[in-house]
């Protein structure tokens, strides 16, 4: 009953979902129209601001900041004269915004509803996971917003919700079951919870390697007229500054990601007497521990720095998807959890 | 590149630089100087140098953790000796021509294999290289003090100005320490006296120089580095010398009976190097009950074991009195320095087979192997002796029978409900003479005549607890006297299993340090302008990622101004160090 309650609250907040993810990628067409119509007006103003911008950070004022309306400078916000901030500050954004939130709620109530009818944690099977994995997602990137300018974001945040929420209800929905004598140890509340928001932290920094990716082919392109396709990118943060987000918000996910790895390994000694026997999934676990840390290195070797080390983010992050898309439902192991 | 990189050239050498690879972002070691030793007239030495130096190298580390990834991965793509030696056999049955191959490439034993191991060797060695040169360095930068101010702030990070105006003549002529510059010396010392104040109350490091203050802080960013580094380098002699000096070892025990740790008390057991026979300590262990409670209400998961609880009677070696204990699967039982764990269940018939005089040729609890989860299970009896021929029987045991849709028997609960034993009989050679060990769970049936079972003259007898079948042809009478569960335990004894555990957790504050701490250095410089105000310029620079670094400059600044303003005027002698 109450588990029929947490399905509808959830699809109503895939709804709800869907339209702050269509609301966001109005946003994203919006800046690319209003970024050519506007960029003639606000070009003294830009300027001055990318004069400022060069004063605090430095190197990395470019050409392309010329093109930025200033509404939209999230490294500098002090440094925005109110003057130059565009009449509409996108109304489609905050919809989108405000959309996620009411997303955000009625999602978290899925998820406690979910818990309270299995009378355990929600994150015991595939689906419970994707349900909380989603949840702790779509929190990561609402704090993130509230601390820094990350909205841009929001189109490949909720539209990867969405596609994970979708293939969760319809391929690893399952009703409640007890937990396998296995799984009944406080080590689920703490390995599972931990490993959740690492996931939700490479989630969020996958999404800026991503941003960051387009942004430097744009910044590499100049103002020639093919940069024009990536022109909604005008008003997104520099490469450099979104690398440094990615590897800020990834670094979180490394240590998270680490002590699932150890918890893991202290579960698995009580559970099946060995700490590590490079089962399917901790084979999987321990590669992503291994491409993050190559990403760590990679930001920190010459030559390495920018687009290289965000494709090693992505290709992280790939491992993390299909550890736990691939792994756990067509790989035979011991973490045969999944309920299907 | 970062722009700190292109900040950091401080002209005089910098004791407290950090020492990296030439290749990481922040050397201050020049590109220049590695292509100056790699010319043709290297000699051995040179060579060497210059192969350690590719070896230690950031970008070597760099591959070789995408190596260690990419051949990681083979081991979760085909089955592994070490935890599914099943899987490997059944490999070579479904793959016949990839086995071989496979096989060669050490494909089922990837993570012992000589490429996974080079590996990881390679990248420890040039880890360990990386990391005992930066010790050395560190070790010599926390005792060392800040290096000098900067001739030019501007050059640094996060510049910040703040004027004082001057300070009142009362404290001018009240200034007993200024030998020219009265009360203007004061204030300058005033000045710096809070910023060292201000700076040692937020765990800088400070130094003096002339009327700067040269200040840093975050050395344990470093020393976590180092300690995660150290700690994976311990994780590994750890787990090496707990594979000299630990056992695993498994049996099957059954209600009513018990097991002995020794050697000869396992069914299968694997030991370190090191482990000699009398390792084991020979405590005994008595199952006195296995009890499983299955789902019965909820209608998804009718049948899913809940518990598994095993009661034993532990006896320790030396000791005269017996202590009960309890094994569940999250609860391993700890004893002797060693661990007992739970891992698998199943049922073990209580079946006596007697010759047609009514002699008892066999009697026993047999372990039958459970073959889906509603405990479908299958087990082998084998009479060598004592019957008119050898005698084979292959058990098909459900513990709650029930007829599928083809008419063919199967369990429909895993838990003793209405339990049946169906017998197929074999007479012929059962090869036990050969002195080959043969597998209790498994009879070859190649050179068996089948007497009773599907397919054969007569139907399988069936039997339910308490009732006694005769067997074909005379031969005798088999008896189902009851149905015992038997536990699988699993002895373990890994004695640095807790020294991984301390080395992980170091690992993971180590690495929480060197991620999260800013490693930064603050400068603070005064300066007297022509009508007595006080000029205070104010600077960063971060060493390794530091996103709050111009943050951290303004709120000194702001701080210092306010302590400054505070204590300057009227009491400049409390100010003066």
């Amino acid at each position: 009953m109450l588990d029929q309650y947490s399905t509808l609250l959830l699809y109503s907040a895939m709804g709800v979902y869907a339209i702050a993810f269509i609301a966001f990628t109005l946003d994203l067409s919006r800046r690319s129209a209003g970024v050519t119509a506007r960029a003639a007006t606000v070009q003294s103003g830009a300027a001055r601001m990318a004069a400022a911008r060069g004063r605090a950070q430095g190197a990395a004022g470019s050409t392309t900041t010329l093109e930025r309306p200033a509404g939209y400078g999230p490294e500098a916000p002090g440094d925005a004269p109110d003057a130059l901030r565009p009449g509409k500050e996108g109304v489609s954004l905050r919809v989108g915004v405000a959309l996620s939130i009411l997303g955000f709620v009625l999602h978290l109530g899925a998820d406690i509803l979910r818990g309270v009818a299995a009378a355990r944690v929600p994150w015991a099977n595939m689906y419970e996971f994707s349900m909380t994995g989603t949840l702790i997602i779509m929190g990561i990137f609402l704090v993130a917003v509230v601390r820094k300018e990350l909205r841009f974001l929001g189109a490949v945040i909720t539209g990867l919700v969405l596609i994970l929420l979708g293939i969760s209800t319809v391929g690893f929905r399952v009703d409640v079951v007890p937990l396998p004598p296995a799984l009944q140890s406080y080590w689920l509340v703490i390995h599972v919870m931990v490993a959740i928001l690492a996931t939700g932290f490479f989630t969020l920094s996958f999404a800026l390697s991503v941003v960051q990716l387009l942004q430097a082919r744009r910044e590499a392109l100049g103002s020639s007229a093919r940069a024009l396709k990536l022109r909604m990118l005008a008003s997104v943060p520099s490469a450099e500054s979104l690398e440094r987000s990615a590897y800020r918000v990834a670094i979180v996910g490394f240590v998270l990601w680490t002590f699932t790895l150890m918890a893991g390994a202290i579960w698995a000694e009580h559970a099946w007497g060995r700490y590590w026997g490079w089962d399917t999934k901790e084979v999987w676990t321990f590669v992503i521990w291994v491409i993050y840390a190559a990403y760590i290195h990679a930001r920190a070797t010459r030559g390495w720095r920018g687009s290289h080390s965000a494709w090693l983010a992505i290709v992280g992050y790939s491992a993390v998807l299909f550890n736990f898309g691939i792994v756990n439902v067509f790989f035979k192991g011991l973490h045969a959890y999944s309920g299907l | 590149m970062s722009p700190r990189s292109e900040s950091g050239d401080v002209q005089e050498p910098d004791r407290g630089a950090l020492h990296r690879p030439s290749d990481h972002v922040d050397s201050t070691v020049e590109d220049g100087d590695r292509s100056q030793i790699s010319g043709p007239r290297l000699g051995v030495v040179g060579w060497l140098r210059f192969a350690w130096r590719q070896l230690t190298s950031m970008r070597t580390a760099l591959f070789l953790l995408l190596f260690l990834a990419i051949a990681a991965v083979p081991g979760s793509l085909v089955p592994q000796r070490s935890s599914d030696p099943n899987g490997v056999t059944q490999y070579a049955t479904d793959h016949p021509d990839l086995y071989p191959i496979i096989d060669r490439l050490q494909g089922f034993d990837v993570y012992t294999s000589v490429w996974f191991t080079a590996i990881y060797l390679l990248l420890f060695i040039s880890l360990i290289g990386c990391v005992l040169p930066r010790t050395k360095h560190h070790w010599q930068a926390m005792r060392a003090a800040p290096p000098r101010t900067p001739a030019r702030l501007e050059r640094m990070q996060g510049l910040q100005r703040r004027t004082l105006p001057a300070p009142t003549p009362a404290d001018g002529a009240d200034g007993s320490d200024g030998a020219g510059d009265g009360g203007g010396s004061a204030g300058v010392e005033a000045a710096l006296a809070a910023g060292e104040k201000l700076l040692k109350s937020r765990r800088y490091r400070v130094t003096r120089y002339g009327d700067s203050l040269s200040a840093e802080r975050g050395y344990l960013r470093e020393t976590g580095n180092l300690v995660f580094h150290s700690s994976l380098v311990g994780i590994l002699v750890a787990i090496a010398v707990g594979g000299s000096f630990g056992y695993t070892g498994q049996r099957v025990v059954v209600e009513g009976e018990s097991f002995v740790n020794y050697i000869g008390g396992y069914d299968s057991f694997t030991r370190g190097r090191l482990v000699t026979d009398d390792t084991l300590a020979p405590y005994r262990l008595h199952l006195d009950d296995l009890e499983v409670t299955y789902e019965e209400t909820n209608q998804s998961a009718l049948g899913a074991p809940l518990d598994y609880t095993a009661s034993l009677t532990l006896q320790e070696p030396g000791s005269e009195t017996s202590t009960d204990e309890q094994i569940r699967v999250n609860e391993p039982l700890r004893v002797n320095g060693t661990d007992v764990y739970l891992l698998g269940n199943g049922y073990a018939p209580n079946i006596t087979v007697r010759d047609p005089a009514g002699e008892v040729v066999f009697s026993g609890a047999v372990p039958f192997l459970p073959q889906d989860p509603n405990l479908f299970s299958v087990g082998v009896v084998k009479v060598p002796d004592g019957l008119a021929e050898q005698v084979g029987i292959v058990g098909l045991f459900y513990p709650t029978k029930t007829t599928n849709a083809s008419g063919a028997l199967a369990s429909a609960f895993p838990d003793l409900r209405d339990p049946l034993l169906s017998l197929t009989v074999y007479t012929g050679d059962l090869g036990l003479d050969d002195g080959i060990p043969k597998s209790v769970y498994n009879l070859d049936v190649t050179d068996l005549d089948k007497l009773a079972g599907r397919d054969a003259p007569l139907p399988a007898p069936e039997l339910v607890p308490g009732q006694t079948v005769a067997l074909p042809d005379g031969l005798g009478t088999v008896t189902l006297d009851s149905v015992s569960r038997f536990a699988s335990l699993e002895i373990h004894d890994d004695p640095t299993q807790s020294w991984v555990l301390a080395f992980a957790i170091l690992v993971l504050a180590g690495l929480g340090a060197s991620l999260f701490i800013p490693r930064r250095r603050l400068w603070l410089k005064v300066r007297r302008g022509s009508s007595g105000e006080l000029e205070l310029e104010y600077a960063g620079l971060a060493r390794g990622d530091d996103p709050r670094l111009a943050d951290a400059v303004i709120e000194f600044a702001d701080r210092h101004v306010e302590l400054a303003q505070r204590r300057a005027p009227g009491q400049p002698r409390d100010a003066a160090p």
